[in-house]
Order: C-alpha cells, then structure tokens, then sequence
C-alpha cells in the first residue's frame, strides 16, 4: 500500500516483556521480549495460536496493562513509562483498540449511538446534535448498519452486528494507529470483506496504521503488508507478507499455513495438517536470537537451528 | 450412521418478531429445520440473518422482547429409563427447560464466550456446574471430567487453569471452555454458534475432531452456525443457507458447494477469500441486508439480486425442489423462468474445486 517506511515508525515495540503472576507458583510469560515496527499507513499483521499473547500485546500498547519490561514509542513519544493527563487524552483519540469480545468491551447500558458517539462527545468534535447524529449514521452505514440501529442496546443486535458497533467506535476518531483484534472474525465473508475494504479505504484516506490480530492466515494475507509471527509470547518471524507466505522459514509458521482450510468439502474431509508441537520440537525460544532471511524477512532461533531451517 | 433415521429436532413454520424502541423487527420469517441423530447440519448466512436467534428459540432462552408469532419447535429425547418422548420447546417454560433439556440433552456453545461465562466464578467450577445439578456427579469425579475436558479442548497446565477466572483466560480459550461446559453433561444435540472464530486453525482442527469424536463415539447430532465455509466444508453432511429471517436454501454439502442455486448462495460461495487470486479488491454482494424493521412484499433478496425478475418484486418464492435434498427458494427455479446460470468467475472455481477433489482420488 502506501505505507511510509522512511520516516519514524508510528509505533515502536522494544523488548516487550508481560508477565502474569496468577498464583505463587504459576506465572504466565504471555509476551517474552517482542520486539516490532509499524509505520505510517502500514497494515501489521499479527498471527499466532490462541493464547500466543496477541491481544496482550494490544493491550500492552493501550498501555491498560503496564510493561514488566521493554519500552513502547508511539509517533516520537515513549509511552511505556508514566504519562501525563494530557498526554493520556492525546493518547487516547489517536490510538484505537478495537477488542475481541464485543460483548465484554460494550456498555450494556448504553445506546449504541451514547457508545459510538462517547469520542465525539469528549472532544467536542461536533457543534450540533444533528453534526452528531449525521456524523454517528454515516459511520454505521459504512459498517453496514442502518440508522434506526443507533438506538439499541448492544445485546440486541447480532454478534456480527456487535463486532460492527466496535469498529465503528474505533474509525469514528480517524486514529493514527488502530488495534485490530479479531475484529473480523465474527462477520461472514461478504461482510468481512465489506469491512476489509473499508478499513483500507480508510488507510488511503487518512495514513492510519493497522496492527491487524487474526488468526485467518487468509484474511491477514489479503490485508497486511507485513506479518509477524508469535507463539508462546515469542515473535518467531517476520517478514512482508509475500516472504512469509512464498519462503516461511520456521517450523511453526510452516505449520500455521499448511493449516489453512480450503473451501472444498471433498478436499477437506480427507486433508491432514502439518504438525508441531514446541515440546518435542527440541527448539528453545528463549535462546534464540533474531537471523536475516533476505529483504526484511526476520526468523527468531539458534545459529544450528537456522542453518537446519534453512538447508531445507 | 443410524441405519432408519430418528428425527431429533423439528423446526417449523417458526416466525418471531422482536418489540424495539423503532418499531417491531420481523427477524425471523418462517423458518424450517430438521435434524436427524448422528447428523451434523451447518447453518450459514449473512450477519443479522438469524442464526443465533433460531437456535436460542430452541433453548426456549429467547430475550424478554421478543413474540413468537408461530411455529412449532419439536425435540425427542429418551428418559433414563428408555421411553421416547416428543416435546415442542415453545410450549414449556423456562424453568421446565432449564430442568429437563438445557445442558443436559441440548447444549450450546454461544458466539459470544463472555456472555455464558460468569467472571466471578473460576472455570473450573463452571464446568463442573452442570455435572453437579444434572447428575448429582460427586465433587473429585466432576473435578476430574473437567480437568479431562480442558486437556481435550487443547488447554495445556489444565489443573491449573481450572482455577483461573474467565478474564485470566485468552479470547479461544474461553470459547474452549464453554465448548468444555457444553460437553460436560453429554447432550444428545450440541448447537455450536460459531464455535471456532476466535481459533487458530490448528486449534479449531482439534476442537472440530474432539466434536467429530463425540459425535462417533455418542450418536449426538450437531449444529453448526458459521460464517466459516471452511468449516462447513469439514464437517456437515447437510448446509442450510439462511437470508433476512429465512432458510432460501439447503441441501446436502456437495449439492451446496458445488452446484448452488441461489443467487444469494453464489454470492456467498463468491466471497469466500482464495488463496489462489491475487485481487486487490475482495468481492462483497452489492447493497446491504434488508431492514427488518421495514418489510416489502415479495423476494428479500430481489433488490441485491442482479439476476432478479419482475416477479421477485411482487411474491414471495416457495421453496422448488431441486433433488430429494436439495432445493432453493428463487423463481429463477421455475420452469416459465428466463434460464439464467451462476456466475463465470464462480463457475470456473467450482470447476476448479472439483478437479482438486478428483486429483485427490475422491469421486464426486
Ligand atoms: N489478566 C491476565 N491474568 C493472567 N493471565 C492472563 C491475563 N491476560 C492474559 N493472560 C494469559 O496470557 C496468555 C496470552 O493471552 P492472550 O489473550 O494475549 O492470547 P491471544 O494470543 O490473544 O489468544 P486468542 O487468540 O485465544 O485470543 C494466556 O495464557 C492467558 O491465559
Ligand atoms: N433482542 C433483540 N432485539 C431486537 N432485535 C434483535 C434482538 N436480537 C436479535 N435481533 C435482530 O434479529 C436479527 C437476527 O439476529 P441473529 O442474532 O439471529 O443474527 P445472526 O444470523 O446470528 O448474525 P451474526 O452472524 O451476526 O451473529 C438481527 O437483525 C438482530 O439485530
Ligand atoms: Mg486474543
Ligand atoms: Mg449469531
């Protein structure tokens, strides 16, 4: 796309450490020393198993958790240590986080139009209620939903229409930056696609970045210019989407693709997927360092394991 | 599979309407469902389709401002001791359904994992819930059957995760565990709605073989509501399409995929991302869905449909049978219909998807 590699990055992740002390003896590494770029109008793909620590990662960013370690730079400015109010406020407009489980990060008790309309109220980004409603339609309708929805309850609409109310909230501000987790996932292909398309016209409009969570290897293709790879907290390769698809050099990531199902009922029933499993694999992430494939294509692991990577 | 079928679940006629603030919403027109044991039936369509609605009525767990307009919801079970017994869920009422049926003859796996969990409560106990009140199961034994099932839905330290609340959990391994929930009393109809979105592929490999198994093992017919064609294509022996409140087309799963017949089923079939292309744009079908809340006379889909006739604009298209299983409300159907066929593009994937399936060894 356009993305703009020459300038800053519009968010900079360095060393990304967060751990969870769930009880004295058991503390879960959701992210081990992640480390990634996104630029100015770069869509980021970042895929993994469930429970590989994506959607921490997002959160991370927000800054609704904060770091055990590593620092987090957003357009020029470090965020992952204290920040002032205002700071905050700025922080809060240009960055988006679009989250998982619609159902979760929905008021309940509000109005669909009170939870879309939330950002616009506090910054005043309207001078009459008919700006607002006018503003508040036309970004329902760009989602694919109508105007007499604004005055429902988010449990009164279906899950893919929930997940479209948390899109919308997020485009409303034109961001900087928009956190995608899963936000697609419960939407059938036509709508998918409707959304996919959209977001990107939003990109070419505005400049936004995206870092896009999925695990729908074929959607994340589609959309991204560059993916990253992550599996027990680790990033474990990086590339541009065309690299990690043409030439995936690790183990894991080769395995996450040949998964992928096609649509073909007669094909599917009787396909078997490429296995891994970390355990066995005799790999260690912890040890593993990052190693130059070619281009800007990254695979996190030994000397001895990418020479055995790579000799295939 | 069962050699004369039994029939599990009936769905007929259903028509619901839900009271809101704009006015009422027809959400569900008629629709029709049934369901045989051992079988698994996929129900896709549009976001806003009525998927989920559908199935919650046949929980009897359908939100406070709806009206069911008519319809029968039939479901046949067997007592504990043998005898069979036939009962239209829209006739009982909550509390008898939570009694005898939910969870432990029908389960369902919701969308939404964060609306059937309770945060206050660790996964653990919620999963051994169900065993405790259905069956009177001792405390070790159901704490054991949990920790089981949260091995086979792929969550690894399983015993120590039984203690986690449901925020400590990521996005898939919640649904995982309300896959764990559903399982845990063995129902004789397991209801997934979109079971798999929030999983990896090769997680959602797992989940649909441990589902498989089940099924073998038990005889449990299954339900499945996605979006995923994917999975559709993995698991169901019959698809019904669903569109605006209505079922617009179904058969088995060859008949679907590879000789559909409805407009709106080729646009669907159409959207499906491919691996293969290289378009800088991803096909959508053109418009948007009806609004419910504003009902016109004849074919819903007619004002999306490029290949809609005159007549879809006056009347609504009855069901026309294609084969014993197969067969689409269109009046492209008809025999005094202009002869219109799917579209190229479609056409050649298709053919493109038999050839692999052929090259596969596989006879169609
Ligand atoms: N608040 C928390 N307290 C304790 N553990 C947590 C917390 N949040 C996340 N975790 C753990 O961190 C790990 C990563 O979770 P995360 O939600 O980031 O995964 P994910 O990659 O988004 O997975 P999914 O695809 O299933 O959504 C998981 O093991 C999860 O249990
Ligand atoms: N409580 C309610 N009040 C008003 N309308 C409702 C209510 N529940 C559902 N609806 C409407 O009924 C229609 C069908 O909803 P349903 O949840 O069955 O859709 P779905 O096919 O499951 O879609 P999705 O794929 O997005 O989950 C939608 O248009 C929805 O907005
Ligand atoms: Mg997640
Ligand atoms: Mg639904």
């Amino acid at each position: 796309m356009a993305a703009d590699y020459k300038g800053q990055p519009i968010l900079a992740v360095e060393g990304l450490k967060q751990y969870f002390r769930v009880s004295s003896s058991f503390t879960v590494k959701a992210v081990d020393n992640v480390s990634f770029r996104i630029y100015p109008g770069e869509t980021y793909g970042l895929v993994g198993e469930s429970g590989s620590g994506k959607s921490t990662i997002g959160r991370s960013v927000i800054r609704l958790y904060d770091p055990t370690a590593g620092k987090i730079t957003f357009n020029g400015m470090d965020i992952s240590k204290k920040i002032s109010k205002s700071d905050s406020k700025a922080l809060r407009t240009q960055m988006q986080m679009i989250f998982q489980d619609p159902m979760a990060s929905l008021n309940p008790r509000k109005k669909v139009e009170d939870i879309i309309g939330e950002g616009l109220d506090i910054h005043h980004a309207y001078s009459s209620r008919s700006e607002r409603k006018q503003k508040i339609d036309a970004i329902l309708a760009k989602v694919g939903l109508a105007p007499e929805h604004s005055s429902r309850y988010p449990h009164q609409f279906s899950g893919g229409q929930r997940q479209r109310v948390g899109i919308a909230r997020a485009l409303i501000m034109n961001p900087k930056l928009i956190i995608a987790d899963e936000c697609i996932s419960a939407l059938d292909v036509s709508i998918q696609a409707q959304v996919v398309n959209l977001m990107k016209d939003i990109q070419q409009e505005t400049g936004a970045a995206y870092l896009f969570i999925a695990h729908d290897l074929s959607m994340v293709k589609y959309i991204s210019d560059r993916i990253g790879v992550l599996h027990l907290g680790h990033l474990l390769e990086t590339g541009t989407t065309d690299e990690i698809f043409e030439n995936p050099v690790h183990p894991y990531t080769r395995s996450l693709l040949s998964a992928i199902p096609s649509p073909n009922p007669v094909l599917e029933k009787n396909r078997t997927a490429e296995s891994y499993d970390y355990r066995t694999s005799g790999l260690d992430y912890t040890k593993g360092t990052d190693h130059h494939v070619s281009g800007s294509h990254y695979v996190k692991c030994t000397d001895e394991e990418f020479q055995r990577f790579t000799a295939r | 599979m069962a050699e004369a079928k039994e029939k599990i679940l009936n769905i007929e006629n259903l028509d619901i309407t839900f009271r809101t603030t704009a006015g009422p919403v027809h959400a569900i027109r008629g629709v029709n469902i049934d369901l045989y044991k051992g079988e698994t039936v996929a129900i896709v369509g549009e976001s806003g389709s009525g998927k989920s609605v559908t199935m919650k009525a046949a929980m009897g767990i359908l939100a406070g401002n709806s009206v069911i307009n008519s319809g029968t919801i039939e479901f046949s079970y067997k007592h504990e001791d043998g005898t069979p017994e036939k009962v239209d869920i829209l006739t009982k009422d909550k509390k008898w359904i939570r009694r005898h049926i939910n969870g432990k003859r029908m389960a369902m796996v919701f969308q939404d994992p964060m609306t059937s969990l309770n945060p206050t409560m660790t996964i653990g106990k919620q999963i051994m819930e169900g065993m405790i009140w259905h069956f009177k199961t001792p405390r070790q034994e159901a704490w054991n059957k949990a920790v089981e099932l949260l091995k086979e839905v792929g969550i690894e330290d399983a015993e120590k995760r039984m203690k986690n609340y449901p925020h400590q959990l990521s996005g898939g391994m919640r649904q995982r565990v309300v896959i764990a929930i559903a399982l845990s009393c063995n129902p004789d109809l397991l209801i997934c709605d979109e079971p798999t979105t929030a999983l990896d592929v090769t997680i959602q490999a797992k989940i649909i073989e441990l589902i498989r198994r089940v099924q073998k093992e038990r005889g449990i017919s299954v339900i499945y509501i996605t979006h995923d064609l994917g999975v559709v294509a993995k698991v169901a022996d019959y698809v019904n399409v669903m569109y605006a409140g209505k079922i617009v087309e179904k058969g088995n799963i060859n008949e679907i995929f590879y000789d559909p017949r409805h407009p709106y089923t080729w646009g669907l079939l159409s959207a499906m991302p491919d691996l293969d292309t290289d378009d800088e744009r991803l096909y959508t079908i053109p418009g948007s869905p009806p609004n419910l809340l504003h009902e016109k006379p004849g074919d819903a889909f007619a004002p999306r449909n490029r290949y809609a006739l005159v007549l879809d604009d006056k009347a609504e298209p009855p069901m026309f049978r294609i084969t014993e299983t197969h067969s689409a409300a269109t009046w492209l159907l008809d025999p005094r219909a202009p002869k219109v066929e799917m579209p190229q593009e479609l056409k050649n994937r298709i053919e493109r998807m038999k050839k692999e399936a052929m090259a596969n060894g596989s006879r169609l």
